[in-house]
């Protein structure tokens, strides 16, 4: 035992790294357009070094909770960040930058003709949703089968993923034929040449997304960088292409 | 065809940089541990080498999440250990390289512990005592008769070892996050593959994997029999 002490004690001086990438945490609904965004910063940034984290937005919060070294957190939903900044985790104010919205999708079914209040006269037999427990979008799918009235009598049919991007590749891959999915995925073009039918937002608690810088990268600038690249007109062009809804412009 | 991204080269690189680090440290633990516990068998048992012997088999049947979870209570800015590597000025280990190296070594202690026990019972007192009635200091002894003599298990300890950690993933996946570079291995990246729906990527990735595993394992059953025909037996 005293062995590993002593060695954990001599690997953690070792990794002294030169100059500090940006590490970035982010809602799996951003997967898509967030990688397209940071293509287009490190063109205009060609020596910045980023690497993204994907993952169920109250999953990255835990792990940010328990020390996990990103500087950046993109959250799904608003209420993550500000816990976060109440504790003092990050150390920026959320900032909003889009608002998502919930699709039903599938590869396999005609959707055109479905809304979300006849899903249970269809037959099939899995409806994936992310897991509501920590992933927002898994959330805002269970208010608006809640407020359908449809919770109940689908539950049993219903399969849980990790995170919404697991979710849309439980029904992209057939193991549940429809979902309900960020519709920021569905917009993806592998996904796109299915159709989806859009799930109205009063159904549901908005999905307000905000990011803020955490306390692991108050230092780093980059962080600080790519969050106003955030707000540049390129990458809102890009999150609206995805579907997303844009706030109002920040104030400068 | 073979089409791999840097991010799948820096992802086979960190996995091969942990297979071999915990390797390395494994043997050098894994060695005296097998030792002490070889030394039990012949001397009647006792209860604490008991207990230690199910501690240290305990990663075969515990499902990964339980050593990743409480891994990361203790690694982390808020446990025992984490807790007191930031009071001395140093970084918690949870979500970070030395964390995942900690987590490997624990989960494949049984690979390397349990061949060595084997081929350590197998020589038997009988050919140290000899040494030792020939004068043999203790070094010598662990060098010119156990290591000549144990060879096969040694290699059947690190290939083991060094295989079991390629394939690990829970324990990875809850400690390390899914960090390029720092803790996204090769497992937990081809996870990532698939949730981005990059299938092709994540079929390099696998069959990689999968022909890299065969080989590795007819490598160690390729040896088990020749030292099984060795003049040990």
């Amino acid at each position: 035992m005293r062995i590993l002490w002593v060695f954990s004690l001599l690997l953690c001086m070792l990794p002294v790294r030169a100059s500090e990438p940006l590490t970035i945490a982010a809602a799996s609904d951003l997967r898509y357009a967030l990688d397209e965004i940071i293509a287009l910063y490190q063109n205009e940034h060609p020596k910045a070094r980023i690497r993204v984290s994907y993952g169920s937005s109250g999953k990255i919060s835990t792990q940010i909770r328990h020390g996990a070294p990103f500087d950046l957190f993109f959250s799904a939903d608003i209420q993550f960040p500000e816990q976060l900044y109440a504790e003092g985790h990050v150390s920026t104010a959320p900032e909003l930058y889009a608002i998502g919205r919930i699709v039903l999708w599938s590869p396999r079914l005609d959707l055109t003709e479905v809304t979300l209040s006849q899903l249970n006269a269809l037959s099939f037999r899995r409806l994936a949703i992310a897991q509501p427990a920590h992933a927002p979008y898994g959330l805002r799918a269970k208010e608006a089968l809640q407020a359908l009235g449809l919770w109940d009598v689908l539950e049993p049919k219903l399969v849980y993923g990790e995170n919404i991007a697991q979710t849309a590749q439980m029904a992209q891959s057939g193991a549940a034929e429809v979902a309900i999915i960020a519709l920021s995925l569905a917009r993806f073009p592998q996904l796109s040449r299915h159709g989806y039918q859009l799930i109205p937002s009063d159904l549901h608690q908005p999905l307000t997304q905000a990011y803020s810088v955490t306390r692991h990268g108050a230092n780093n600038a980059s962080a600080h960088r790519f969050a106003t690249f955030m707000q540049s007109s390129e990458a809102r062009s890009i999150l609206e292409h995805y579907g997303f809804e844009l706030p109002a412009r920040r104030v400068k | 065809m073979i089409e791999l991204t840097a991010h799948d080269w820096q992802a086979i690189q960190l996995t091969l940089k942990l297979c071999l680090y915990t390797t390395l440290i494994l043997l050098l633990l894994g060695t005296p541990l097998a030792w002490w516990l070889a030394q039990g068998q012949s001397r009647g048992q006792c209860r604490v080498r008991t207990a230690i012997q199910a501690l240290v088999a305990l990663p075969l049947v515990l499902p990964p999440t339980v050593l990743g979870f409480y891994l990361l209570l203790l690694l982390g800015p808020q446990g025992a250990v984490g807790g007191t590597l930031e009071r001395l000025g140093f970084q918690h280990l949870a979500f970070s390289f030395p964390g995942i190296l900690i987590g490997s070594v624990i989960y494949s202690l049984p690979f390397t512990v349990q061949p060595l026990l084997e081929s350590f019972r197998r020589m038997g007192p009988r050919p140290l005592e000899v040494a030792q009635t020939l004068g043999a200091g203790k070094l010598d002894q662990l060098f010119s008769v156990v290591l000549p003599l144990c060879r096969g298990g040694f290699i059947v300890a690190a290939t083991l070892t060094f295989a079991h950690t390629l394939g690990e993933f829970g324990v990875i996946l809850m400690l390390g996050g899914s960090i390029p570079g720092e803790t996204q291995v090769l497992s937990v990246l081809i996870y990532d593959h698939t949730e981005a729906m990059n299938y092709s990527q994540a079929h390099q990735l696998s069959l990689g994997l999968l022909i890299a595993a065969f080989v590795v394992l007819f490598i160690v059953y390729g040896l088990n029999k020749r030292f099984d025909r060795g003049p040990l037996t």
